[in-house]
């Protein structure tokens, strides 16, 4: 305990998340004021390089501004990463928790289920669900947190399983709470820290696979994302480099804004834990 | 003597036996695995709105009534729910995966000319993320908070957020296209491959490079963060005290002691990454043109072509449950505390 | 070993010397050294015990003999330390190497992760032994195995740490330390992990090896019994000082240091409470044949695993305003039994009478009349309370669940805060703000919020440290006497329980071999279970010779 408070969790690296955050919230917000009206209109002589005074990320083949497309495309990026989150983490937390509180056979069963969905290649039934059923923004938000949630799985389950045998479990049953108080508000804000890194972690995932779903051409196209600008500039990729860079390289800031962030919070909250696996 | 030796049978026996019997229950769990993604792909197109028949039709094969009607009479579209499931397993338990409107053959002879391919790919990008991020993650671990660990780190985090399809590009459009060092699609040049001999092994190795970096960067550095952090880990523990206490080399602490426990997260991820290896394979062969599965699930996408789809999934989750029975064996060699129960 | 030998003639250059030593804890610590000012020697082929309490400093101490700190910033900031003649803090890494296994040997606390899961025990064993130039053959692993006594000596090799009991790998941890014939042996708290009959074992392997090995001991302990039996000379450590050393019988009989006298008169001896006899009193709890499985963890694809027998036909009685002791070494069931009765698990047979009434089932024992009026304090202050509470929701959320007003629920807890020795103004804080023996009291004040007749107490002062435990005790004994409450005291420790119990009821392997009065089962044990238990008691075979031991225990209580 007192270590948790000597550990500073504004180093470096996650001072650079935030900053590139922030920057991104304010993308998201002043979208419309900073490009007021439809992005893929054309404004500019096409294929004007970046550092174009006006365009400072450069126009399409089309004449269109691609810092428009990226700040809106923020919008789109995010809505669904935090859609994803949202639904995965309320599945995986739910079922963790049944798992890890609700005794032997339950859990067997339940895990048996997470398993499943970790052994099957998530990606390439992701991107059927989105191409059998009709492309739009919540099919694809449905489809990515169908194989998002068993990681939240994984870690509730596990931190409620070790809490379930910690002797104030076993006081709160003997003072003559129920099984439900004790699961819902003594349990459960004991494993908070891991559910919120775990979320910060899923929402780099998240991005990362919907730009995939995007870059393939198969994403809605509800709101042009920032996978679909690098999916279309590829096309024109050895003339105008920048078309699917830039692009890229926002997904990546952001990923790692994301992750750095998440790995901070893990360090900061629980530092006896550190992170076991991949996405 | 001859005591020894008997109880030392019998105990052998019993280890072979507890080996039979949990590799025969995971063969169970694998098989149970297999059908439930069976299931799972007769319910999605099952559960897609519109005709179960024109869908598995495809875009092209839909126009034709009459291959619909077949089509519909092959799977048993026309009885129950339960009947069309069983004909469905029916089908798929004798090779049967359908016919591919748009290429007029059997779904099975087109999926498994890809494999190959595929495997060349995602088998190598593996054996090089395994390798080269364990190594960097051992190198890391030596001295946490030092300048090495410090690159490694940074690398490694970078690498993991970078997108693939991302990589692929840039690596085109640095090293073949401005640079001109490596070719930026396909497999191999066809002129220098009928030839045969070192110059078509040259010509397939120059094809690989790009692919497997794009591929293998991404898992190399989930490997070498996994490893640092296991190394780091377990280099606290009391038995690494109890060597040092012994008096062993620093280079026998860390073989035997520090690696060998630090392998079992490895091998755990590795066999996590198996199925998401297929997923990057997507990206991958679509951004390289590279001839294996991976685009073909792509094409068969933009081409409506189901019956192909569904084959890659299940042709593709049954490699991937195979490559977990592997994992899991690896962790049984390693670690004898499972050996007599039959799970991990 | 004798007084005047030590300290009238000269004596030859002792082992180890080490000289007004500090060693530095890392930056932003509670404090600056772990050890500071230390003076200490050990003679060739003599016991030398450092006694104390947690964090005094004593294993850091041991560490630094042979350069084995650990790596976390803790460093010898000034003094000499010799190890037969040499230098021991200017020698670089490799030269430590060649100290370390080869003339130094060291065993630890946790026999369960000193050895490596994934090799076998006799391949732990031969690399000690090559890293030192000596050749492992079989027949050398054997032979030390067998002088380690331990089973089967030629084929134990082949297994792994997890295949033997604690005791066993512990005896593998000193083969590990004995194989190259060191000079001195490092025991750092070994016994502390083990049951008192496999501890005594150990000792006494220890001790056969220092007479057939002409070896040294520097043996760390927090347990005055384990000294007694073991020491030739004492140091004992307070916050990283050595505020005492000396011959082990002067030491133990007449302490210098204060501090020394209050850790002296803490140890509970065997003198059992002399209190009226309770026979006559009503039985609020009746166990007959009672019997629990735990059956290993099966699903669907887990393979048969082997299931424990934890209760094997109980039978038990429990009178009103009765302390019965549960007394039984890891394994015996004794926590299984503490669960039943307080209904956190259920019993697979046996009838289960609580205050008259049959409970058929343990969920009846979860019901508005009955719940609050058995209750349950805990062993590990650590995880007893919800780190995100505060006392105040800790102590009062269960009684206001159950209808109290909030106006009587913070009385109550006024009135037992008090009670339990801390001040009214703990309640606004959280767990992490207490010490160990603080949480205790308040896991205490906790139970008997919902003022029950029955507290099962399982091992509530097994994890602090001496003389927090004699507070603790007195405590418990004063309030359970005070309320008429009716406590089932499930403990390891013979000493502790008879400090507390009316009653003690010995528990082995699911079933009680002997339940009788105190005073008659210390003194009059009939089970041949009880009699090795109570032989087994460190420390226990020379009580007789420290008849000032208890006097001064009576002065300072």
């Amino acid at each position: 305990m007192k270590r948790r408070l000597s550990r500073p969790f504004l180093t470096l690296p996650v001072l650079f998340g935030l900053i590139v955050l922030a920057l991104l919230v304010f993308c998201v917000i002043f979208a419309d004021l900073l490009y007021p009206g439809n992005p893929w209109r054309m404004v500019a002589r096409p294929n004007l390089p970046p550092l174009s005074p006006g365009f400072p990320a450069g126009t399409d083949m089309l004449g269109r501004d691609l810092a428009a497309g990226l700040v809106h495309g923020s919008r789109a990026t995010l809505v669904v990463a935090f859609s994803v989150v949202a639904f995965a983490v309320g599945l995986g937390s739910a079922i963790g928790l049944a798992a890890g509180y609700l005794g032997a056979a339950i859990d067997e069963g339940l895990m048996r289920f997470t398993e499943f969905f970790q052994t099957i290649p998530g990606f390439l039934l992701t991107i059927m669900i989105v191409a059998i059923f009709s492309p739009t923004r919540w099919t694809v938000i449905l489809a990515i947190a169908l194989m998002a949630w068993p990681p939240i799985v994984r870690v509730v389950r596990a931190e409620v399983l070790s809490l379930r045998r910690l002797d104030w479990v076993r006081a709160a049953r003997v003072s003559g709470l129920s099984h439900i108080r004790i699961a819902l508000l003594h349990v459960l804000p004991n494993v908070l820290p891991q559910i919120v890194v775990q979320s910060s972690l899923l929402l780099a995932s998240a991005i990362m696979i919907e730009s995939g779903i995007s870059f393939l051409g198969l994403g809605s196209r509800d709101a042009v994302s920032w996978g679909f600008l690098l999916g279309s500039g590829r096309t024109a990729f050895s003339v105008n480099w920048w078309l699917s860079t830039l692009p890229g390289l926002a997904i990546f800031l952001t990923v790692l804004a994301f992750n750095l962030v998440g790995d901070g919070l893990e360090r900061w909250l629980d530092p006896k834990r550190s992170r076991r696996a991949g996405p | 003597m001859t005591r020894v030796a008997r109880s030392q049978r019998h105990q052998i026996q019993g280890i072979a036996a507890a080996y039979g019997r949990a590799f025969g229950l995971r063969l169970a769990k694998a098989g149970l695995t297999l059908f439930a993604v069976i299931v799972l792909s007769f319910l999605l197109v099952r559960l897609a709105p519109g005709d179960p028949a024109l869908i598995l039709a495809g875009d092209q094969g839909g126009s034709d009534p009459a291959f619909v009607d077949e089509l519909r009479h092959h799977l048993g579209l026309d009885g129950p729910l339960l009947f069309q499931l069983w004909r469905y397993l029916q089908n798929i338990a004798s090779f049967d995966f359908g016919i591919s409107y748009r290429d007029q053959r059997p779904v099975l002879d087109i999926v498994l000319e890809k494999v190959p391919a595929t495997l060349l790919l995602t088998g190598s990008a593996f054996v090089f993320s395994i390798v080269l991020g364990v190594t960097l993650g051992a190198l890391s671990a030596r001295r946490p908070g030092s300048a090495v660990d410090v690159v490694i780190t940074t690398i490694s985090v970078a690498f993991f957020a970078m997108p693939m399809f991302w990589v692929g590009l840039v690596f085109i459009i640095v090293f073949a296209v401005k640079l001109g060092w490596l070719p930026s699609y396909g497999m191999e040049t066809t002129a220098v491959s009928a030839r045969g001999g070192w110059a078509a092994l040259g010509d397939r190795l120059s094809h690989m490079v790009l692919p497997v970096l794009t591929l293998g960067f991404f898992y190399m550095s989930v490997h070498a963060r996994v490893s640092r952090t296991a190394l780091l880990q377990i280099s606290a523990m009391d038995f690494i005290r109890t060597a040092r206490a012994k008096g062993l080399s620093p280079w026998r602490i860390w073989r035997d002691h520090l690696l060998r426990n630090a392998l079992l997260p490895t091998i755990t991820v590795a066999s996590l990454q198996a199925g998401q290896l297929i997923g990057g394979s997507i990206l991958v062969e679509t951004v390289f043109a590279w001839p294996g599965i991976g685009r073909l699930a792509f094409n068969a996408l933009s081409g409506r072509d189901y019956n192909v789809l569904l084959a890659v999934f299940i042709l593709s989750s049954l490699g991937v449950i195979i490559a977990n029975l592997i994992a899991d064996a690896a962790y049984r060699l390693i670690d004898p505390r499972l050996e007599r129960e039959g799970k991990t | 070993m004798t007084q005047t030998q030590t300290q009238t003639q000269p004596r030859p250059s002792p082992l180890v010397s080490i000289e007004n030593i500090d060693i530095a804890l890392p930056a932003g610590s509670d404090r600056k050294f772990a050890v500071s000012g230390a003076t200490i020697s050990i003679d060739r082929g003599e016991v030398l015990c450092i006694v104390g309490e947690s964090g005094s400093g004593k294993s850091v101490l041991a560490s630094a003999i042979a350069g084995l700190l650990p790596g976390d910033g803790l460093q010898v900031t000034k003094g000499r330390l010799l190890f037969d003649g040499q230098d021991v803090l200017s020698l670089n890494e490799p030269q430590l190497r060649r100290l370390r296994g080869a003339r130094i040997g060291f065993i630890f606390q946790e026999p369960m992760t000193a050895l490596n899961p994934l090799l076998t025990v006799g391949r732990q064993l031969a690399e000690a032994l090559e890293a030192h130039g000596h050749p492992a053959s079989p027949a050398r692993i054997g032979e030390l195995f067998s002088a380690m006594q331990l089973p089967e000596p030629e084929t134990i090799g082949r297994r792994y740490p997890h295949e033997l009991s604690g005791g066993q790998r512990q005896r593998v941890a000193i083969a590990m330390a004995m194989a190259c014939g060191p000079d001195l042996l490092i025991a750092d708290e070994p016994t502390t992990a083990l049951d008192v009959t496999t501890q005594a074992e150990i000792l006494k392997l220890i001790l056969a090896l220092r007479v057939s090995h002409k070896l040294a001991v520097l043996f760390i302990t927090h347990d005055f019994g384990v000294v007694r039996e073991i020491a030739d000379r004492v140091a004992v450590m307070q916050n990283g000082e050595i505020i005492e050393v000396g011959n082990a019988r002067s030491v133990l009989d007449t302490p210098q240091q204060p501090y020394t006298r209050r850790l002296l008169a803490a140890v509970p001896t065997l003198d059992a409470l002399r209190r009226p006899s309770l026979t006559d009193r009503v039985a609020l709890l009746e166990l007959d044949g009672i019997e629990k499985t735990h059956a290993a963890r099966r699903g669907f694809f887990a393979a048969k695993g082997r299931s424990v027998i934890a209760l094997d036909g109980v039978d038990l009685e429990l009178r009103e305003g009765e302390t019965l002791a549960l007394v039984g070494e890891s394994g015996s069931g004794k926590s299984t039994l503490g669960q039943v009765i307080t209904g956190l698990i259920e019993r697979d047979a046996g009838h289960f009478r609580l205050f008259g009434d049959d409970i058929a089932r343990a969920g009846d024992l979860f019901t508005s009349q009955r719940r609050p009026a058995v209750q349950m304090v805990f062993q590990d202050p650590q995880s007893s309370l919800n780190p995100r509470h505060d006392v105040r929701r800790i102590l009062t959320e269960p009684v206001l669940r159950a209808g109290l007003s909030k106006a009587e629920a913070h009385a109550r807890m006024a009135m037992l805060l008090a009670r339990v020795g801390l001040d009214a103004s703990v309640a606004d804080r959280k767990p992490h703000a207490f010490s160990g023996g603080q949480r205790q009291r308040i896991g205490l004040a906790r139970a008997l919020m919902h003022q029950p007749r029955l507290l099962v107490a399982d091992e509530p002062v097994s994890a602090l440290d001496v003389s927090v435990q004699a507070q603790v005790l007195d405590l418990l004994a004063e309030l359970q006497r005070d309320l008429g409450l009716a406590m089932l005291f499930i403990t390891h420790d013979l000493r502790v329980a008879a400090k507390v119990a009316d009653r003690i009821a010995v528990m082995q392997q699911g079933r009680i071999v002997e339940a009788a009065a105190t005073d008659d089962l210390l003194h009059r044990p009939q089970s041949a279970y009880a009699r090795a238990l109570l032989a087994a008691i460190p420390g226990r075979a020379h009580e007789a010779d420290f008849p000032h031991l208890k006097r001064l225990q009576r002065d300072t209580a």
